[in-house]
């Protein structure tokens, strides 16, 4: 839903129609990962809200879809898996323990957007605009990665390397995103900007997270960020400069100074460096003002 | 038995609500051929050779090239200038070069990509100032009464500011459409969205070199309109009418996809207006120069109407004894302009509603209270030199406005990051003086046997209500049930001209004229007749309204409407974003035919007044929209959109409308822009930003500037 | 399942497996549908073209405005986001089978009477996800957000939410 914008390196003499992409639909895991062992060019193919987009516009190089909709091993009420949808998350026991995916779930599109996408889905698109990805990194989120024959874990927070470039090979899927169990006193924001209510892309967005030790100085912190990096961003140098300080005028000031050489916004179609640059240090203390006592 | 005045239910409401309303797409065509139309990629420069690539089967595809036009290539509007096909130089990016067609979707879409036009390029201009230095104009306007230059001088205070409106996508949510059957023998056929069948008729014919006869326009229901389908159509019906010529008259559906109608087709006049206004120490207004620029794009369409619009309501709803408007409108090299609700007016009053909010600030004077320094009242006279005749009470109106809109309390009770804004403007209802008596329109009742009657317009339905409202004054005058009346689809080959649906005439010159034949059938009511009877009236200009088209001077308009808007915004201090809080409306329109249809119109016209003011932004580069994707034009949802609230007043008049109705369909978006910029500069502390739409990065940069 | 003529697998074993057209069949407004299409045509154009069920629109063909909405196995979606390959055996509701018996449903009904719908083309998907919402109330804050992936051009809204309200359940 985010990349239109994104060429896929289509040459202008050339349009991929609906013609053009083969589906196979696997009965199994293994049938799947085995596919994506075997043949080349194949996109795993879940809620489709952003790769319908993109096969709609053209711009997408013909490929093979590979259908995971149907594989029974993705149909877990309690897991997080590749099929888990933002609706999934709005609804039921994850909006008690982790309210900031409820938060980011109600921000994305609109219901008829929610009951399709899914997590994984926004994950694997890799756009810097993700609004699932930011509440996942807050809370140290893993992903489980599965090819055939091997099962690997990677740290979300460690997941991308550039913009759409991840810890991902071809013939891996991710099939399940693991969230450890938060500990307790864990004070959380989340705020999205964009240029409406719903139904926009993020100009910036904060998922943020933050405990005290019992001496009032922060014990740990989270700070994501979306939409002012080539990639969904950890402020992890920002993060260790508040790291054991208390949480004073001074110190947010140092922050929200510290955050300006983390964050790399530009100029794009939906806004500017400026007002990123801007808006992403006001969320900052949006979140950690409210917080001094 | 009372019609006029009930809020009747819409009469095509039922198959709206279960899906059952043929909308040009939903057409289904056996052996149908789809169209595509190839456009520049370029803003100016000469065609020096279209290559068609090779691995795709051309002898399969309708090719249309300019010199496949059998008549003229030249799409008639006000002039012929604009081509339905570049044949040498083009002017724009996505001006239209060649048309293909073919039976497969998918092969249409590769061969578009197959397809390399060799363009030697032009430097193009897309400054509208630069353009009016270089001499580029399309057309001119001036209005001047006493001598503005000698009163400013004499005014203790000087007000001197400049305005900017951006552009503005119709974004109606049915794209462009049009299907048509041509050949020699059997004519040309269209159907498809439009909202003036007969414009499209008067540009297909000189394109075939056919008489108008051997012509049908049908209009399917068309789903938005806001005039970016007033004269767009022209082209497009053009276009699958020339593809279904030279494939021998095989049926041709040309739809656009959504990207390609933001790209391709007209969008609202962007301006510039520079306003010096001088006025006394206690606010009263002594002079007024205002300069309107208009960038019309690279062709003339209907730019010179906009302008003309824009200049006509130039000064507000103030009494000025002088005052002068120069209008210009420009040629650039981006896509053409064209009409988009309000047709200028939203321009202009943006600029001298937000001047006079301006002017309140400097002079220590409430927005409110400069205005009932300064309202027109009856028997005043506008610069034209029209004396207001109606019996306005412009105080009452925003009075009421303001009551309701709890404007005292709140400016008592100042919130941080809370602003509030009012403007108080009018709109002409139907074409300029001159403008009706060249349509000359017609309208024909056609009474049945069972004393049901059919309305013959060529006004159509596009959710502002026509079938409802003509059904509600045919009822009324009758006397006989409004299910008994039914307003015939409008079909070239059955109605009459009455016009175009634009310019807010529909209800009040449409309306009046479908009254007067209903009154000729009243009388027949009762007699006994061998065949139906068709009672046929035309237009008549009303007896004391003259106009001069050279000097610009008597009565623009036979009748204006009036509104007051109050804005109530919340501008958000961790993302600068302004959003509306309340809204409310006062609204005189003279007699309200069926309050629900006038409400929801006045309604939606403000919802796209938001839209213009805070949220529609059309990006441009190298003239053309580059933001032309739905995702990244950004229009109010109902999350944004505040509560409404709207009322109508009627100050009793003898116009010329049926029933004294007046038009109400622009006016309602000419108002929010400056009502809302001045809730804005309000919620700053007074900062006003000059500029729409206010987006959140335009108001963080005055803030900004205001800290430093 | 058949491989599509003249397609040349890259891997050995799966070629009955890929599949450029699919044999689809479903249910819509109760009927069940059996077809063969290309595998990855939207459930929109389906819905328009095989089926002739022409009240779901395309406003935008990006799941942006809306009026493609429908409802699949009881759940909200953007008839122009789904592949037909993935309605395997699900059941689809459009507007034309809302009402289910040929009469107007009860939101259909409030739309009618409460001036929701001026141009129509928005109202088919808004009409689907008004009845949607007042089965799920708790899956929005409000009517307006429930609707904020419904754009409509002409109303403003007002009479939509109105007309929303005036089917509310008592």
């Amino acid at each position: 839903m985010h990349g239109l914008h994104e060429n896929f390196g289509i040459g202008e003499s050339s349009v991929a129609t609906v013609n053009d992409f083969p589906v196979i639909t696997p009965q199994s895991l293994d049938e799947a990962l085995d596919v994506l062992a075997s043949v080349q060019n194949v996109r795993p193919l879940a809620g489709g809200t952003d790769l319908m987009v993109l096969l709609e516009s053209g711009a997408l190089r013909p490929c093979t879809f590979l259908n995971i909709q149907e594989l029974p091993e993705l149909k877990s009420p309690d897991g997080m898996t590749a099929l888990t949808t933002y609706r999934d998350i709005r609804a039921s026991h994850w909006k008690t323990r982790f309210p900031m995916l409820a938060a980011a779930a109600r921000e994305v599109g609109a219901l008829a957007i929610q009951s399709r996408g899914t997590w994984i889905g926004n994950v694997a698109n890799a756009s810097p605009a993700a609004d699932g990805v930011p509440a996942l990194m807050a809370y140290d989120a893993e992903l489980e990665i599965a090819r055939k024959g091997e099962r690997r874990r990677v740290p979300l927070a460690n997941f991308y390397r550039g913009y759409k470039q991840m810890d991902l090979r071809p013939d891996e899927l991710i099939t399940e995103i693991h969230l450890p169990s938060p500990s307790p006193g864990f004070v959380e924001y989340f705020r999205k900007v964009g240029a409406r209510r719903f139904q926009a892309i993020s100009k910036t967005l904060l998922a943020g997270r933050i405990r005290f030790a019992a001496d009032s100085t922060i014990a740990d912190i989270r700070l994501v960020f979306a939409s002012v990096a080539p990639f969904t961003l950890r402020a992890f140098q920002t993060e260790a400069l508040l790291r054991g300080r208390p949480l004073t005028q001074e110190s947010i000031a140092d922050a929200a100074k510290a955050i300006q050489d983390e964050i790399r916004p530009i100029d794009d179609i939906r806004s500017t460096e400026a007002y990123r640059r801007r808006v992403t240090a006001n969320l900052l203390r949006d979140f950690l003002e409210g917080l001094i006592t | 038995m009372k019609a006029v005045g009930r809020s009747l239910h819409r009469i095509e409401g039922i198959p709206k609500v279960t899906g059952k309303s043929v909308y040009v797409a939903d057409m289904q065509i056996e052996g149908c051929l789809y169209g595509r139309t190839i456009r520049s990629t370029v803003a100016h420069g000469l065609i020096r050779n279209i290559r068609f690539n090779p691995g795709i089967p051309w002898n399969e595809f309708v090719i249309v090239r300019p010199e496949d036009i059998p008549g003229k290539n030249g799409v008639t509007l006000i002039d012929t200038e604009q081509p339905f096909l570049a044949s040498r130089e083009i002017r724009h990016v996505g001006e239209p070069l060649l048309l293909i067609a073919h039976e497969d979707r998918a092969l249409l879409d590769r061969a578009a990509h197959n397809i390399e036009i060799e363009v030697d390029e032009l430097p193009g201009m897309f400054s509208m100032e630069e353009a009016l230095q270089s001499g580029r104009v399309f057309k001119s306007y001036r209005v001047q009464n006493g001598e503005p230059s000698e009163a400013l001088k004499g005014a203790d205070v000087i007000v001197e500011e400049t305005y900017r409106t951006g552009s503005q996508e119709h974004l109606y949510i049915e794209p462009q459409g049009m299907i048509a059957v041509a050949s020699p023998g059997a004519g040309v056929s269209v159907w498809g969205s439009m909202q003036c069948p007969y414009y499209i008729r008067k540009a297909l014919a000189p394109l075939f070199e056919m008489p108008p006869d051997k012509i049908r326009v049908v209009q399917m229901e068309t789903g938005g309109g806001f005039g970016g389908k007033e004269e767009y159509p022209n082209m497009i019906a053009g276009h699958a009418a020339l593809l279904s010529w030279k494939a021998g008259g095989r049926p041709v559906k040309l739809i656009y996809d959504r990207r390609e109608d933001m790209l391709a087709t007209t969008k609202r006049h962007p301006s510039r207006t520079h306003i010096k206004a001088g006025f006394t120490r206690d606010g009263k207004l002594i002079g007024l120069d205002i300069d309107i620029l208009l960038d019309g794009g690279a062709y003339p369409t209907l730019s010179s109407v906009v302008l003309s619009r824009a200049t006509l309501h130039a000064w507000g709803p103030y009494r000025c004894e002088h005052t002068r408007v120069q209008g210009n409108v420009v040629m650039t090299n981006s896509n053409p302009y064209g009409a988009f609700r309000g047709f200028g007016a939203p321009q202009a009053i943006f600029a001298i509603e937000l001047h006079m909010t301006r002017a309140a600030n400097i002079l220590g004077l409430d927005p409110t209270e400069i205005r009932r320094r300064n309202f027109l009242r009856r028997g005043d006279r506008m610069p034209t030199g029209q004396v207001v005749k109606e019996n306005i009470d412009l105080e009452q109106l925003m009075d009421r406005a303001l009551e309701r809109a709890g404007y005292a309390e709140k400016r008592r009770d100042p919130q941080r990051g809370r602003g509030l804004g009012v403007s108080v403007f009018f709109h002409g209802s139907g074409f300029t003086g001159s403008g009706e008596v060249r349509l000359a329109s017609r309208v024909s009742l056609r009474l049945r046997k069972d004393n049901h009657v059919d309305v013959l317009v060529s006004n159509v339905e596009y959710g502002q209500g026509t079938n409802t409202i003509l059904a509600q004054i045919v009822a009324e005058t009758c006397q006989i049930p409004p299910e008994h009346v039914k307003v015939h689809q409008p079909d070239t080959l059955n109605v009459p001209d009455s016009g175009p649906t634009v310019a807010s005439r529909t209800t009040m010159i449409v309306g009046k004229l479908v009254e007067r034949a209903a009154l000729q059938l009243r009388d027949r009511l009762n007699e006994s007749r061998p065949e139906d009877v068709t009672v046929t009236v035309e237009y008549e200009p009303p007896n004391d309204v003259y106009w001069n088209d050279e000097t610009y001077q008597g009565e623009a308009y036979a009748a204006y409407s009036w509104s007051c808007n109050v804005a109530e915004v919340q501008v958000d201090p961790v993302d600068y974003g302004a959003r509306l809080t309340n809204f409310t409306s006062t609204v005189e329109c003279g007699r309200v035919i069926n309050p629900a249809l006038a409400e929801g119109q006045i309604q939606g016209g403000i919802a796209q007044g938001i839209g213009f003011a805070l949220y529609e932004d059309v990006v441009v580069e190298n003239g053309a929209m580059k933001n032309n994707q739905y995702t990244n034009y950004i229009v109010p949802t109902a999350a944004d959109t505040p509560n409404i609230d709207v009322e109508f007043i009627e100050f009793p008049y003898a116009n010329p409308g049926p029933f004294f109705a007046k038009g109400i369909g622009e006016m309602p978006i000419d108002g929010p822009a400056p009502a809302i910029a001045a809730a804005v500069a309000d919620a700053l502390g007074g900062t006003v930003i000059n500029e729409i739409p206010l987006l959140a990065e335009r108001i963080m940069a005055a803030v900004v500037s205001d800290q430093t | 399942m058949a491989v599509a003529a003249g397609f040349m697998p890259a891997c050995f074993g799966f070629e009955k497996c890929m599949n450029l057209s699919t044999q689809v069949s479903f249910l819509t407004n109760g009927m069940r549908h059996t077809i063969t299409v290309p595998s990855m045509k939207r459930l929109l154009d389906v819905l328009r073209e095989d089926l002739g069920l022409t009240g779901t629109k395309e406003g935008c063909g990006e799941g942006e405005c809306g009026a493609c909405t429908v409802l699949l196995d009881g759940l909200l979606v953007l008839a122009c986001m789904v592949p037909i390959c993935q309605v395997q055996n699900k059941s689809v509701k459009t507007i034309e089978g809302l009402s289910g018996d040929g009469s107007l449903h009860k939101v259909q009904q409030a739309f009618y009477e409460n001036g929701g719908a001026q141009c129509g083309i928005c109202t088919p998907g808004m009409i689907v996800s008004a009845a949607y919402y007042l089965q799920h109330p708790d899956e929005a804050e409000d009517i307006r957000e429930a609707l904020a992936g419904n754009q409509c051009r002409c109303t403003g809204y007002m009479k939509i939410l109105e007309s929303v309200k005036a089917a509310w359940p008592r």
